[in-house]
C-alpha cells in the first residue's frame, strides 16, 4: 500500500544540498522516494550528496543563488516540479554595533533574497505543478527567540516568515502550499570551529528540554511531511521544531 | 601594534569599568566585575573589526591576561 506521506513520483529541487540540513533534507527526500534535484555550490561535495541519495534518477546543478543570474539559469534547466525545499543558508554571530552594511547584504542575499529571488522565477517561468508544495527552513532566531549576536541573522529568518504568507495567499488557487520549518539549533558544521566553544555548546544543548540538539535528518522528517500530501491542507505555517526550547 | 591602543578598544567593550583598572597584567575574566559573556562576544567581534583577525572560542580560552589577548591577536595577524 502507497503511503500519504511517500514521495513518490514527485521532482523536489532541494538548496543548500551539499552539506548540514540541505544534505539530510536531500537524503530524507530520496528515501521516501522522491526524484532529487540538488543545487549548492561546491561541486564535490555536491556530488558526495548526489552519490548517498537511495533511488535513482536524481540529478545535481552547482549553482550561487546569492547571484540573481545563477537563479535564472537554474530555473531554465528545471524540470516541472512538485516541490522546492530552501535550504541554503550562513550562519553568523555578530553583535549589532559591529555589523556593518556588508553583513547586511550578504546575510539577506543568502538567507533571504536567494529564496524570495528563487521562488519568484520559478512562479514566474511556470516551473511548479500544481498541487506543489514550498518548504523553506527558516529559524526559532528571529521568529521565536534570538541569541546574542544574532541580530542580522534573525532579521533574515524573520523575512522568510513574513514573505510566505502573502506568497501562500497567492499561491493558493494552484494549490501550491508554501510553509517554512523553523529549527532550534541543528547539529550541522555550521556550528562547529566558531567562536562558541564546545564547553558552550554542552552548555546550551542543556537548556533544551530534549537535552540535545536536533539533528539534520530530524528536519527531513518534518520536510518530507510538508512536502506530502499528507499535509495537503497546510499552508502558511511555520512548523516548530526545537525539541521544547521555546516553551521555557 | 600597540599594546595602549589594544587596551583601549579592549576597555571600549565594557560600560561601567574605568579605563585605569586595565592593564596588560589583568586578568579580565576574574579582576573585572562587569565581564560578562556578551562582552566576551563584543571583544572577539571587535577583534575582528579592527584587526582582522577571526578568534575562536577555542583559541581564547586558555588566555588570562589582556596582554595574553594581545599577543594572541599578534600571533594571529
Amino acid at each position: 500500500m502507497r503511503s500519504i506521506f511517500s514521495l513518490i513520483g514527485k521532482t523536489i529541487l532541494i538548496t543548500g544540498a551539499s552539506s548540514g540540513i540541505g544534505k539530510a533534507v536531500a537524503q530524507q527526500c530520496a528515501a521516501a522516494g522522491a526524484i532529487c534535484i540538488i543545487t549548492a555550490r561546491n561541486q564535490s561535495r555536491l556530488k558526495h550528496t548526489l552519490d548517498s541519495l537511495e533511488g535513482e534518477g536524481h540529478q545535481m546543478v552547482v549553482a550561487d543563488l546569492a547571484d540573481l543570474s545563477s537563479i535564472e539559469r537554474l530555473s531554465s534547466e528545471l524540470p516541472k516540479l512538485n516541490g522546492v525545499v530552501c535550504c541554503a543558508g550562513v550562519v553568523e554571530i555578530k553583535m549589532l554595533k559591529f555589523s556593518e552594511d556588508d553583513d547586511l547584504q550578504q546575510l539577506f542575499n543568502t538567507n533571504a533574497f536567494s529564496v524570495i529571488r528563487l521562488v519568484r522565477i520559478l512562479v514566474q517561468q511556470k516551473r511548479l505543478h500544481k498541487e506543489s508544495s514550498i518548504v523553506i527552513i527558516s529559524s526559532i532566531s528571529g521568529v521565536k527567540c534570538g541569541y546574542l549576536g544574532g541580530s542580522i541573522y534573525g532579521a533574515t529568518k524573520g523575512a522568510l516568515e513574513g514573505f510566505i504568507k502573502a506568497t501562500a495567499l497567492e499561491l493558493a488557487p494552484q494549490k501550491i502550499r508554501v510553509n517554512t520549518i523553523a529549527p532550534g539549533m541543528i547539529e550541522t558544521p555550521l556550528i562547529n570551529d566558531s567562536i562558541i566553544d564546545a564547553d558552550q555548546l554542552e552548555a546550551d544543548k542543556l537548556r533544551y528540554p530534549m537535552k540535545r540538539y536536533g539533528l539534520p535528518e530530524e528536519v527531513g522528517y518534518a520536510v518530507v511531511y510538508l512536502l506530502s500530501d499528507a499535509s495537503c491542507w497546510i499552508t502558511g505555517i511555520s512548523l516548530l521544531l526545537d525539541g521544547g526550547y521555546t516553551l521555557n | 601594534m600597540d599594546i595602549k591602543k589594544f587596551i583601549e578598544d579592549f576597555a571600549d567593550q565594557f560600560d561601567e569599568t574605568e579605563l585605569d583598572e586595565f592593564k596588560p597584567e589583568t586578568n579580565y575574566r576574574e579582576d573585572l566585575d562587569e565581564w560578562s559573556s556578551l562582552i566576551g562576544l563584543a571583544i572577539l567581534n571587535m577583534i575582528d573589526k579592527k584587526y582582522g583577525v577571526k578568534l575562536t572560542a577555542t583559541d581564547i580560552k586558555d588566555t588570562i591576561t589582556i596582554e595574553d589577548v594581545f599577543n594572541l591577536v599578534v600571533s594571529k595577524k
